[in-house]
């Protein structure tokens, strides 16, 4: 009975996972698609972790993917930073999305000063999600993300273009958005084998 | 109600020798118009030489010359007095500088808290000691009998009006703090204790003597109130440390920003306000002083973030010169609102606050670093943001992206797509920024939606203006 009740608490652990993808709707961080949820292990963002979103160009529908979360985070009172955007947000689109914008915070920065504002905002854990975009960002400073992001217990969203896809990175969960065709290939997910097939534009635009 | 009165009978002479290192060297304050110089106060080390206040400093030379002297310096005198007052401030909240050279205290709502009077006399001795100020200390239950009771006292408590009859009683005339001239004529009269005074006939007394003689008499005994300005702390911080070298480093800026930050936190807690913007003068050897001033979003008080954020700016300013003092200005404090929090807090090791957080942003990153973002009922892509949030409802618009380009790019592609549109955007030709466009859905060769523009009446290449991502 005990060795049941130690292995049941690993799996909840996600030390060690089951070969077939096992999928829980009650996950507290919900993508927000359902498609995306019943693809990925955890039914939705790894909560407390860094999360890369590997994009091969802008315009594909990379806040598209994201506002759900967004929206739900800034309803529940939860402030979302934005650390160096790449180009100003449009109000009425976001505002459209269900996106609270009394709980927006953009942060303009650049480069290796958006890195370290990115970590202070994880860290500080006065934030229900961070998203940033590095563009020189190596192994280590996405390791920094990762650790800032399970210590101040903080959603955090890392875009980055789609040929970083061939280096490795901690992340605890890779997207990579392609275009011809729309879709999303999972490189990545802690706490389950990176599932073969991609979720098509339907599921999650 | 219980009043002490704090007599510092030798205010000038103990401010001056604070300064001193040799407090025992014989020392003379002179006053009086540059051609007669007159010693107005002596050390007891002076005095030991003979020196008296009032002597002329010509005869003061001829018994002696070997005596430092110092100017009597009476605006001194009344900061010392402030300082002390700010000091008391601490033990009561009525204190009041009524008289001069004396504070006077209410003390009997301060009892719970500094324990009882033998206790609380005892600490306010040893502070005053330690501050470096003679003193004498009596307590009674009027503040105008406590101060009379200074003359000839000290250390002596009345803690009832019975008592205080008796004590007063036996008081001399000349030590009533009645005029002098008063005080003769009654000495003349063989009226030497106040028991005698008051055995006379009231309506002969005054008879006798001004209204102001009665009155006093009845402010003594506690018939009459005795109306005090209390003293308030003054509603600017203004502190400066001088450093005793030459600094030309910015750690060794620290320490001394510690404690003025330190000071300030100490202050605006006691005052329980916050500040919102002050100022680092850092002052240089025939120099201007650099300044440096240091804002926040929003009244904050605590130590630590008051340290911090000056902390962060001296690490990118350049000094000109040497630093040889420091000193910190607030002008404004306003009220301070403490934030509310929850007792369990969904995050137990959040370290940080947002306030916090965000003046360390702004710190390292520039002012304007952290923004928020709010919607403007405008049709221009251009005029529909602003960088505050504001609350209004949005007329219904066409489809908008999520991403706005700064500065429209034009799109040299064969193969656009064009999903949607054209959608008019013809308005601001009241102020100045007029525009007149047709907005187009667009979708690349790559996939990637954009809303792009082309001028009315203009065949040129579309404009990208934004993302729809």
């Amino acid at each position: 009975m005990s060795s049941v009740l130690a292995l049941n608490s690993l799996l909840d652990a996600r030390r060690v996972w089951r070969g077939q993808v096992s999928f829980s709707p009650s996950a507290a961080q919900s993508t927000g698609h359902a498609g995306l949820d019943a693809t990925l292990p955890g039914g939705g963002w790894p909560d407390s972790a860094l999360s890369e979103i590997l994009v091969a160009a802008a315009g594909i529908g990379e806040l598209r993917l994201l506002w759900p979360t967004l929206a739900r985070l800034t309803a529940a009172g939860e402030r979302v930073v934005l650390v160096g955007p790449p180009h100003l947000p449009y109000p009425q689109a976001w505002l459209a999305a269900g996106v609270d914008l009394r709980q927006l915070v953009i942060v303009h920065a650049q480069e290796r000063d958006a890195l370290w504002a990115a970590e202070q905002c994880l860290r500080s854990g006065s934030c229900g999600a961070v998203l940033c975009w590095p563009q020189q960002a190596d192994d280590r400073a996405l390791r920094r993300l990762q650790v800032a992001a399970e210590s101040g217990q903080t959603l955090a969203f890392a875009y980055r273009p789609l040929e970083e896809a061939i280096n490795p990175s901690p992340a605890a969960l890779r997207l990579a958005l392609e275009t011809r065709p729309a879709q999303i290939r999972v490189l990545k997910c802690r706490g389950g084998l990176a599932p073969a097939r991609t979720i098509p534009a339907a599921g999650w635009q | 109600m219980l009043w002490a009165c704090i007599l510092l009978p030798q205010l000038a002479m103990d401010g001056v020798l604070r300064h001193r290192s040799d407090a025992d060297a014989p020392l003379a304050l002179l006053g009086g118009s540059p051609q007669r110089r007159v010693l107005q106060a002596v050390n007891p080390a002076a005095r030991a030489l003979g020196l008296r206040p009032g002597q002329s400093l010509t005869a003061a030379q001829a018994l002696t010359r070997t005596f430092a002297t110092a100017d009597y310096d009476v605006a001194a005198i009344e900061r010392w007095q402030r300082f002390l007052a700010a000091w008391a401030y601490a033990f009561s909240a009525q204190v009041s500088l009524h008289y001069p050279r004396c504070l006077l205290l209410e003390v009997q709502s301060s009892l719970r808290l500094f324990g009882p009077w033998p206790h609380f006399e005892a600490r306010l001795r040893a502070e005053l000691t330690g501050l470096g100020f003679r003193h004498r200390i009596t307590a009674a239950p009027t503040p105008a009998a406590a101060r009379v009771l200074a003359n000839a006292y000290d250390g002596l408590t009345i803690p009832d009006s019975a008592l205080l009859h008796e004590t007063l009683g036996r008081l001399p005339v000349e030590r009533l703090g009645l005029p002098r001239e008063v005080a003769a004529a009654l000495t003349r009269m063989g009226l030497h204790s106040l028991s005698q005074l008051l055995a006379l006939p009231r309506d002969s007394l005054a008879r006798r003597f001004s209204a102001d003689v009665l009155a006093h008499l009845d402010t003594l005994l506690g018939n009459r109130p005795l109306a005090l300005d209390f003293y308030r702390p003054p509603d600017v911080f203004d502190a400066r440390i001088e450093l005793n070298f030459e600094v030309e480093s910015h750690q060794a800026l620290l320490f001394p920003l510690r404690r003025l930050t330190a000071d300030l936190a100490a202050y605006l807690a006691g005052r329980d306000c916050g500040v919102q913007h002050f100022t680092l003068y850092l002052e240089h050897r025939n120099q201007t002083a650099s300044r440096m001033p240091v804002g926040l979003l929003s009244a904050e008080r605590e130590a630590a973030m008051l340290f911090e954020l000056p902390r962060g700016r001296l690490e990118y300013l350049q000094l000109p010169a040497p630093v040889l003092a420091i000193r910190l200005e607030a002008l404004e404090l306003p009220a301070f609102t403490p934030e509310h929090r929850q007792l369990f807090d969904e995050r137990p090791q959040q370290s940080l606050s947002w306030e916090q957080l965000r003046e360390r942003l702004r710190t390292r990153l520039g002012d304007n670093a952290v923004q928020s973002l709010g919607a403007r009922a405008d049709h221009r892509p251009e005029h529909a943001w602003v960088e505050q949030p504001t609350e209004l409802s949005l007329p219904p618009c066409g489809p908008r992206p999520g991403w706005l380009l700064a500065e429209p790019l034009s799109l040299r592609e064969s193969s656009l797509r064009i999903l949607a549109g054209p959608e008019r955007i013809e308005s601001g030709w009241w102020d100045g920024g007029d525009v007149r466009r047709d907005y187009y859905v667009v979708e690349t060769r790559a996939g990637q939606r954009g809303w792009a523009f082309r001028k009315v009446g203009d065949g040129g290449p579309l404009l990208l203006h934004g993302w729809f991502a």
